[in-house]
């Protein structure tokens, strides 16, 4: 019925549902859908840009991997058993790579389509709303982030570094970092005014990046910088992964679990609130 | 037929009862401490096609903006189709085809792709997409592009190609600011050809127009705007028949005597609407009967260069209303 009736407010009441209703009137009419439809028609021609983005956490994998591990050998994983470096990094590479893509997608990307080809603009002119451009915008960050983890699993599967079972929930554990970090890198987006606005983006991932335990456990820094890094969303992914893939799952889990769905929630619900408040004035 | 189709079909129903498919009433549209638009009311009946005319920053692409309810509404009231675009903006704009100043057309889509994608975001079928864009292509004299890409299209084509994805969804009020602007003469005429012939059948044309033609070749009744307020309204030949005479002859005197011309011909005016303009080069006399104008002018010694007779335009209707001088 969605597919075939013309747009009609009766049916996109209908599915707009309860939660929504904190939001202003008009800014949602069900159809993300047709958002995420165009993304894939776009890159259903430059698939190449697509397929670059899955070396870059393999290249990490195999430098470091082989490099550190002749080095450092076994460190102690998860639950205090001891594990391979090289296994050891790998769920955080992952981690990485889900927030590395989703961020490139819903900063660079979205940038530009918001202020140089309109592209929102063009969209928000038809029936649709804020809410459903920024669900298919970073459904489609979402749908990348799930392709090159997805990847990156499958190369740790075959070079033996899955330490349990559990290993595979890696993969919806990386669409939820992926899905958190492209919604709230889409609402940073909405209020940069230049592309040298976007380097800031680079200052705070980078860091990250390197301090958020990748390489090596928290328990090297001072109580103080653990806290900090504790506080920061890469270290949840880095953390959430590893013990997946030892088959780890305590406690935790639930409150990584938790971190990630608050920072998705926050960030839809700002994006969709600026689109409004940017393009529709 | 499904329950909203019904609900869409009893929605129409009761906006032809309401005549007006567009009414605002002290309409006003401000940024920051800056009013744009200020305080305009107006009517667009069904079927008609209803103008906006003005100088740059009249406030026009603004009132654009609100009718298709992409910008909020500051003050005053503004139905569309019977609607408050406040709290239904999609639900209106589902039944809007836009065409905005500036092409929004999308760059890294093919010209087939870029109507495809457009009726998809107004959730129109696959199904029947496929015929509708290839006539819109066809509309556009663009089917041997189908599969370009955008980017590098002329202007002309993009402008043909945003009007004709404004049509996909077979809207019932088309909102086109300035249509033509950037197009070649040729482009024009097939364009107003195309949009009488919406006109035909029976959709409403709400334009913004630079081109005084342009507005009396489409438009049934038209509005000028002028720093955010209206200051005229009626059919072409109505506001010539308001602000304007009959005729205008033009004369051209001797570079630098024509002030001084204008000065002693002024004595020659009989009626109470005519009036005398001079500018640099020449001499306008808004007369009701232009040649007799030209004959007093050699009565009183007056031999201009050359001499033109010709009738009022909606030209000199907006010239009258909105000065000669730029204002921004
Ligand atoms: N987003 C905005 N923020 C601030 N001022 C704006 C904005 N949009 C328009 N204006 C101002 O409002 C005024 C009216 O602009 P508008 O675009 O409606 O004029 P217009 O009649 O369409 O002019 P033109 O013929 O040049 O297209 C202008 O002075 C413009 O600078
Ligand atoms: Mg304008």
């Amino acid at each position: 019925m969605t597919l075939e009736a013309p747009p009609t407010i009766a049916a996109s009441n209908a599915r707009a549902s309860i939660a929504l209703r904190v939001l202003p009137p008009g800014l949602y009419a069900g159809r993300g859908y047709v958002v995420l439809e165009r993304a894939f028609r776009v890159y259903r021609r430059s698939w190449m840009v697509i397929f670059s983005g899955f070396f870059e956490p393999l290249f990490y994998l195999f430098a470091l991997g082989t490099g550190l591990h002749k080095l450092v050998g076994t460190v102690l994983g998860p639950g205090g058993h001891p594990i391979s470096y090289t296994a050891f990094i790998a769920p955080a590479l992952l981690a990485s790579s889900a927030m590395n893509g989703a961020v490139y997608d819903s900063t660079m990307n979205v940038f530009f389509k918001m202020k140089y080809a309109k592209l929102y603009d063009a969209m928000l002119a038809t029936s649709l709303g804020p809410l459903d451009v920024a669900l298919g915008e970073i459904g489609w960050a979402l749908f990348r982030g799930g392709l090159y983890a997805a990847g990156f699993m499958i190369v740790m599967l075959v070079m033996g570094l899955m330490a349990s079972a559990w290993a595979v929930l890696m993969l919806p554990a990386a669409l939820l970092i992926a899905c958190a970090f492209g919604a709230v890198g889409m609402a940073v987006t909405s209020y940069m005014k230049s592309f040298q606005d976007l380097d800031l983006v680079q200052v705070a991932i980078l860091p990250m990046f390197l301090f958020s335990g990748t390489f090596y456990s928290l328990s090297v820094y001072p109580a103080w910088l653990r806290v900090v890094v504790e506080c920061l969303p890469l270290h949840h992914g880095i953390a959430m992964l590893r013990g997946l893939n030892s088959g780890v799952l305590d406690g935790a889990m639930i409150a990584h679990v938790a971190y990630f769905l608050v920072m998705a929630a926050v960030g839809l619900v700002v994006t969709a609130r600026r689109l409004d408040r940017l393009l529709l004035r | 037929m499904s329950a909203p189709e019904t609900a869409e079909v009893l929605a129409r129903n009761s906006d032809e009862a309401a005549e007006a498919l567009i009414s605002a009433q002290g309409l006003t549209k401000r940024f920051a401490d800056f009013t744009a638009v200020d305080g305009i009311d107006f009517d667009v009946r069904r079927g008609e096609a209803f103008g906006f005319l003005g100088p740059n920053g009249a406030g026009k692409s603004s009132t654009m903006r609100m009718i298709g309810c992409v910008a909020p509404v500051t003050a005053g009231t503004l139905r569309i189709l019977g609607r408050d675009p406040a709290t239904q903006g999609p639900a209106i704009r589902a039944r809007l085809g836009v065409v905005p100043q500036q092409d929004t057309l999308d760059l890294e889509l093919t010209v087939r792709e870029n109507l495809y994608v457009y009726g998809r975001y107004f959730g129109m079928s696959r199904a029947a997409l496929r015929p509708k864009v290839d006539e819109l292509m066809d509309f556009a004299q663009l089917s041997e592009r189908a599969n370009a890409k955008v980017e590098p299209l002329s202007g002309g084509m993009k402008r043909r190609l945003t009007i004709a994805r404004s049509l996909i969804n077979d809207p019932e009020i088309l909102l086109l600011d300035e249509p033509t602007t950037g197009l070649d003469p040729q482009a024009r005429h097939v364009l107003w050809d195309r949009l009488y012939r919406l006109k035909q059948a029976g959709v409403t044309l709400v334009l913004t127009t630079h081109y005084m033609d342009e507005a009396e070749q489409l438009c049934d009744r038209l509005v000028v705007m002028d720093g955010g307020r209206i200051v005229a309204e009626g059919s072409p030949q109505e506001l010539i028949a308001a602000h304007s005479t009959r005729e205008v002859a033009e004369l051209r005197f001797a570079p630098g005597a024509n002030a001084a011309a204008a000065e002693r011909l002024s004595a020659a005016l009989t009626g109470d609407r005519e009036r005398i303009e001079a500018l640099p080069d020449r001499v306008l006399l808004y007369v009701a009967d232009g040649e007799r104008a030209v004959a007093r002018s050699h009565e009183i010694d007056l031999f201009p260069l050359s001499s033109l007779v010709r009738r009022s335009t909606l030209e000199d209707v907006f010239l009258r209303l909105t000065g000669r001088s730029l204002v921004d």
